[in-house]
């Protein structure tokens, strides 16, 4: 890529010039939450034993909620990049692209959490749906993000397309508590969380509490890595954007020229 | 301390404008009148032909208005931006330099004019099809259900539909962006009509509760539309 001749736009590191997305750093990063996967599997899997109420069903569980933590987190993150950019001290389109990349991944997953939970539901409750507040709060969640995306896809310059989706990113902060509080005044069915629950006693069985945590752990690896490569290939994207028709006509005279 | 009152009054000014510009043209021109308006009749009596028990009608009218609302609002808010986008309007306004938050609370208020009558008229039409009866100690919660709900649907179809105005697929976008929004709204509202009419069996104070939740919402979405909308359309 011979992008010489304009200035390069502030960014992510000098690998990046190479169209590179991966660092030393990330490397390691991938090859963690590789392993970390595959224990995920053999103890999720194999190790751990299955729930006394809920059989082997149990299982989903270590999908299921490390997924769901992940999308979570990913929207959190989502709302804070956008104040960010929001904010005129901290404007900046790394920023934008972070809130995008963390967004994508967050519909991924919010979407491998309602297939799951729809697999385990069927088991355990005999329905794939139940309209219970918290499912139908991460219905909206997700259907919320996807139109986020959407909007990311509008075109115009990078600095619309950052202002409008951080603004839509923060409205989503709103949309989301008045969605949930208007579905629990609507009806309440859902089993109370057996982790977090108030009185503070855990009832899980130990090694299954463990792999559920090594879950989460390992999710948030993973999201960290792909947040990063994301927001790398964001980076380049809009760096293609901009330079591109400049690079191949200069290329295009160099080689008349030659 | 006068300067700000100054400032008040010319922000009043312009809301009033605005609403009065975008009424001012719908009377004129009669599009909502005479395209929006029969459509969502018409939704009111797909309704009857999906549905076809007779004695379910009565039961889920109060639903299928608002649902009907709902589907009105999204070519409501169209309208609203198209008449901006055609020939830059919303560019010129731009230039005239007025307070956007005040242009935001106008057209909102226009919107919600048209959508309060449009209202009324499915009620009317529900009271005619689907034989939902209006019984008087229900009358103030309705009327308060109605005015709030469509001051949050209209503030949040304003602010949504400035988001998406100019830019291209709007059409698509704008159901996408606003179902899962109104949906408090739809939820609510539902509801508390339901109470007022007492529809099986449910009593006028169960309503009160779910007009609560329509004002927080309408209150929320007016607010930051009305600090949102500059920035949002800047540029």
């Amino acid at each position: 890529m011979a992008a010489t001749s304009t200035a390069a736009p502030p960014g992510p590191p000098s690998t990046m010039a190479r169209g590179v997305t991966g660092t030393r750093a990330t490397r390691i990063l991938g090859v963690l939450s590789l392993l970390g996967i595959a224990w995920l599997c053999i103890a999720g899997l194999v190790l751990s034993p299955p729930d006394v109420v809920q059989g082997e069903s149990v299982r989903i569980m270590y999908v299921h909620v490390p997924s769901a933590w992940l999308a979570y987190l990913a929207f959190v993150v989502t709302a804070i990049s956008s104040g960010a950019y929001l904010w005129p001290r901290t404007r900046s389109l790394t920023w934008d692209r972070i809130a995008g990349a963390s967004a994508e991944i967050g519909v991924l997953f919010m979407g491998v959490t309602l297939v799951s939970g729809m697999l385990w539901g069927r088991i355990t409750w005999g329905v794939f749906w139940q309209w219970d507040p918290r499912l139908t709060t991460t219905a909206f969640l997700f259907v919320t993000f996807v139109g986020y995306l959407a909007v990311r896809g509008l075109g115009g310059s990078h600095h619309q397309r950052a202002r409008r989706s951080a603004v839509l990113g923060l409205l989503a902060v709103l949309e989301i508590p008045l969605v949930h509080f208007s579905v629990v005044l609507w009806r309440s069915l859902h089993q109370e969380a057996s982790v977090l629950n108030p009185s503070g006693d855990v009832t899980l069985d130990g090694f299954m509490l463990f792999t559920l945590f090594t879950g989460v752990i390992v999710f948030s690896l993973v999201y960290v890595w792909m947040l990063l490569h994301r927001q790398r290939v964001l980076w380049l994207e809009d760096h293609h954007d901009d330079t591109a028709l400049d690079t191949a006509l200069a290329e295009r005279r160099r080689s008349e020229e030659s | 301390m006068s300067a700000s009152i100054e400032r008040m009054s010319q922000r009043r000014r312009v809301v009033m404008r605005i609403a009065a510009k975008d009424l001012r043209i719908e009377i004129r021109s009669r599009i909502i009148a005479n395209q929006v308006l029969p459509f969502a009749g018409l939704v009111l009596v797909l309704f009857a032909f999906a549905l076809d028990v007779e004695s379910v009608m009565n039961r889920v009218a109060p639903g299928l208005v608002w649902l009907a609302a709902v589907f009105s609002l999204f070519f409501l808010v169209q309208r609203s931006y198209a008449l901006e986008t055609a020939d830059g309007a919303l560019d010129a306004l731009r230039v005239s330099g007025v307070d956007l938050g005040a242009v935001f609370l106008g057209k909102a208020l226009a919107l919600m004019v048209q959508l309060f009558v449009l209202v009324v008229l499915l009620a009317a039409g529900a009271v005619l099809l689907y034989r939902a009866e209006i019984r008087s100690e229900g009358v103030v919660l309705l009327v308060t259900t109605v005015i709030l709900a469509t001051a949050g649907m209209s503030a949040v179809g304003t602010l949504y539909g400035g988001l998406s105005a100019g830019a291209k697929g709007r059409e698509t976008l704008l159901p996408l962006l606003l179902t899962p929004v109104v949906a408090p709204v739809l939820i609510a509202a539902a509801r508390a009509t339901e109470a007022a009419l007492g529809t099986a069996g449910t009593a006028t104070g169960d309503g009160w509760p779910w007009v609560g939740l329509l004002g927080t919402f309408a209150v929320v979405f007016g607010v930051v539309g009305t600090v949102a909308f500059g920035p949002l359309i800047e540029e």
